[in-house]
């Protein structure tokens, strides 16, 4: 396995496939991956170009045209979005596709004149990583190179750029050369890229090790640096399986692995992950319960001025809640000694009075903060009271009750209760 | 029939109904869903070829449409749910299906008479030699037929539809106001644009079936932006555009295909040109 040819394609593979996740990771923040696409399709007809007119295997005049055909295709897809009415989706999606078929007609034309190996051209199309020369590999490490030390040299102006391009304008940067640069730089990473993938499957190594990366950090650095290992860890594992298995291509593969790695960080990523994102839903929406089931019993025994017990029915019937849905809370609450189960019904432990007097009292601190500092009238200040007791952190209470001045009452007259010390 | 009027025929009828699904495509700035789709349907051509062993059968037809209303949830997942941006959601999805659908077709490639250039750019110049016989009787070609039956859909959906897909096509808040189910049309739409991706893969392939798609509902926007003009003006450029490429593609005996995705580019460019001088002056 180790033998020199798949030790070439692999670092070959490596090289490209990182360097290309790099300049992606800009156009996937800026929202604009997809005319890395267009520029990636528009790029077949600029190759084939190069081939019929100069020599098509020498590496400079595909670089050459390829510059200009993604170059004609960048400015074309602005200049149509604005100097016409059609949207951004249709200007890509229009460059891209008519570009394409430009580029096929070319290529029938080629393979039709029978002038040279047509086999060097297909390439493009779904890539070959199998054919990369050792001149292709000299040229293409110089290339990615080139790509990283772009990526550092600009670094600032991009990230400007990226995130508000007006401010960036407006300190006066020169907002039209950047944008130039970085047409430059994604152009040459596809370019380095179709020849692994493709310029099919040029889309994946622009936008999927980013989508990857930004689940899992938001610092701009740090996401290159994964982009980049994913890229370089996607390029490995497609090189090998399609090493190992019979005639099995490589560049799709790459693209499948990429493809995992992308849709399990979107899932599995801790915080931003969609799995994160559900449990903290979840986890909010337990506490919500519990903390609005404590509230009630406590306002039962307020208004009864002893303690008191409800059955589950009663409280079915006060909150309009499922009934699966409270036992389960009720069973947590057991468990943690906030309330316990007597013959008559549920009750408040100590404990579990004073949190659901902690509820009670941030409610009607919020809704006295309402109608005292905001002037809401007090006939609209209950459901925003009914959000926030949830979210009150002890720091925050402290400084209500210290701007309002140790307050006794709540906008309805109803007690504000603190802690009996 | 002669093969040349089969060609002709083939690419009319495709063009035409490419063009009028388009012109939904464009207003609902959904071009790029329907580049995907057109991608992402090739692992169900796949899988639907290894288990029909045909080139054109109905449940083939409907098993890779139902992938690409697959991947149409997907980025409707991704965008919405998982919070996504909505063109990288496009790209991560078909790029993936798309790997996946080679992959298969190298897999099984003795058992799956498909090959990559096929996929790509299709062959409209083999639509003669494909026909299928009913009852003893040659009843010509099968793309002829299933392109045939391709227009006549479009032109019933567009037809059935029309209010439904004008609402939801120009204000979808207003639509939901009125009761229209904009999911439920969008869903609809991309189904026609999954069948049509599907019927047309064979002649023309799965990135110019794009610019069927696109280039003439693009360019009739340039003209017109109301509804009704639009597609019928995309219909008309989408069926000089296949009419042109396809005499060019013949004069010099190039990818037809190619032509026709060609021709198109450059009927965008010139109305383009003429919209831009006449504005100007």
């Amino acid at each position: 396995m180790f033998d020199p040819v798949f030790i070439k394609v692999l670092f070959g593979t490596l090289l490209l496939a990182s360097s290309s996740a790099v300049v992606g990771a800009f156009s996937f923040l800026k929202g604009e991956s997809l005319v890395g696409d267009a520029i990636a399709h528009a790029l077949l007809p600029g190759v084939v170009l190069a081939f019929i007119l100069g020599d098509g295997r020498h590496p400079g005049y595909f670089i050459i045209g390829a510059l200009i055909a993604g170059l004609i295709a960048h400015y074309g897809i602005a200049f149509i979005e604005q100097r016409t009415k059609l949207k951004s989706d249709t200007a890509v999606s229009l460059v891209l596709s008519t570009f394409f078929g430009f580029g096929i007609l070319l290529m029938s034309y080629v393979q039709r004149t029978g002038q040279g190996q047509q086999a060097g051209l297909e390439r493009f199309l779904l890539g070959k990583a199998a054919a990369i020369t050792m001149m292709d590999l000299y040229v293409f490490t110089g290339l990615a190179l080139l790509l990283l030390l772009g990526v550092a040299l600009f670094y600032k102006g991009f990230q400007l750029m990226t995130f508000n391009e007006d401010f960036a304008a407006a300190i006066g940067l020169p907002t039209g050369g950047i944008r130039f640069a970085f047409t430059v730089l994604t152009v040459l990473a596809v370019t380095v890229g179709i020849q692994t993938v493709g310029v099919v499957l040029m889309a994946a190594l622009l936008i999927t090790p980013s989508a990857a990366a930004r689940s899992w950090t938001s610092s701009l650095s740090r996401m290159l640096l994964l982009a980049a290992l994913f890229a370089s860890a996607a390029a490995l594992g497609g090189t090998f399986i399609s090493a190992a298995l019979p005639k099995m291509p490589t560049g799709p593969w790459i693209v499948l692995v990429l493809g995992f790695f992308g849709f399990s960080s979107l899932i599995l990523a801790p915080e931003k992950g969609w799995l994160a994102r559900r449990r903290r839903a979840a986890s909010n929406r337990n506490k919500t319960q519990r903390e609005n089931l404590l509230k009630l019993l406590y306002g039962a025994e307020e208004r009864a001025g002893e303690p008191v017990a409800m059955t589950a029915g009663a409280i079915v019937d006060a909150r309009e809640q499922h009934y699966e849905g409270l036992t389960k809370t009720l069973r947590n609450l057991k468990k943690e000694f906030l309330v316990v189960e007597r013959p008559d019904g549920f009750a408040l432990t100590d404990l579990g009075r004073s949190e659901g007097r902690r509820v009670v009292r941030l409610h009607r601190l919020w809704e006295l903060y309402l109608t005292e500092r905001l002037g809401m009238a007090a006939d609209h200040i209950h459901p925003q009271a009914e959000t926030m007791e949830h979210v009150i952190t002890p720091e925050i209470e402290a400084l209500i009750v210290k701007e309002l001045g140790n307050p006794e009452v709540d906008p309805h007259q109803s007690p504000i209760p603190y802690e009996e010390d | 029939m002669t093969p040349t009027l089969a060609i002709a025929l083939t690419a009319i009828f495709t063009a035409i109904s490419c063009a009028v699904l388009g012109a939904f495509l464009v207003l609902r700035k959904m071009t790029m869903v329907g580049d995907a789709i057109s991608h992402a349907v090739l692992p169900g051509i796949a899988i639907a070829y290894l288990l029909s062993q045909s080139r054109a059968s109905l449940p083939m037809f409907l098993g890779a449409a139902l992938v690409g209303v697959f991947a149409t949830v997907i980025i409707e997942i991704l965008s919405k749910k998982w919070k996504v941006q909505s063109d990288a959601s496009i790209g991560m999805t078909f790029t993936t299906l798309f790997a996946l659908g080679v992959v298969l077709i190298t897999y099984w490639s003795d058992k799956v008479d498909l090959d990559q250039e096929c996929v790509l750019y299709g062959e409209i110049a083999f639509v003669p030699f494909n026909t299928w016989t009913l009852a003893g009787q040659s009843m010509g070609p099968i793309a002829l037929w299933s392109s045939g039956i391709l227009l006549l859909l479009v032109l019933i959906y567009t037809f059935a539809g029309y209010k439904g897909l004008l609402m939801s096509s120009f204000n979808e808040d207003y639509a939901a106001v009125l009761g229209i189910g904009v999911g439920a049309w969008n869903l609809s739409l991309m189904s026609m644009v999954s069948v049509a991706t599907v019927i047309s893969f064979e002649s023309v392939g799965a990135i110019l079936v794009v610019a069927l798609l696109v280039a003439p509902a693009a360019t009739a926007y340039l003209i017109s932006q109301k509804l009704k003009p639009m597609i019928l003006l995309a219909a008309l450029f989408g069926l000089s555009g296949s009419l042109l490429g396809y005499m060019m593609s013949a004069r010099f005996d190039t990818s037809i295909a190619g032509g026709i995705a060609t021709t198109l580019g450059i009927q965008f460019a010139l109305i383009l040109a003429i919209t831009q001088f006449s504005r100007t002056s």
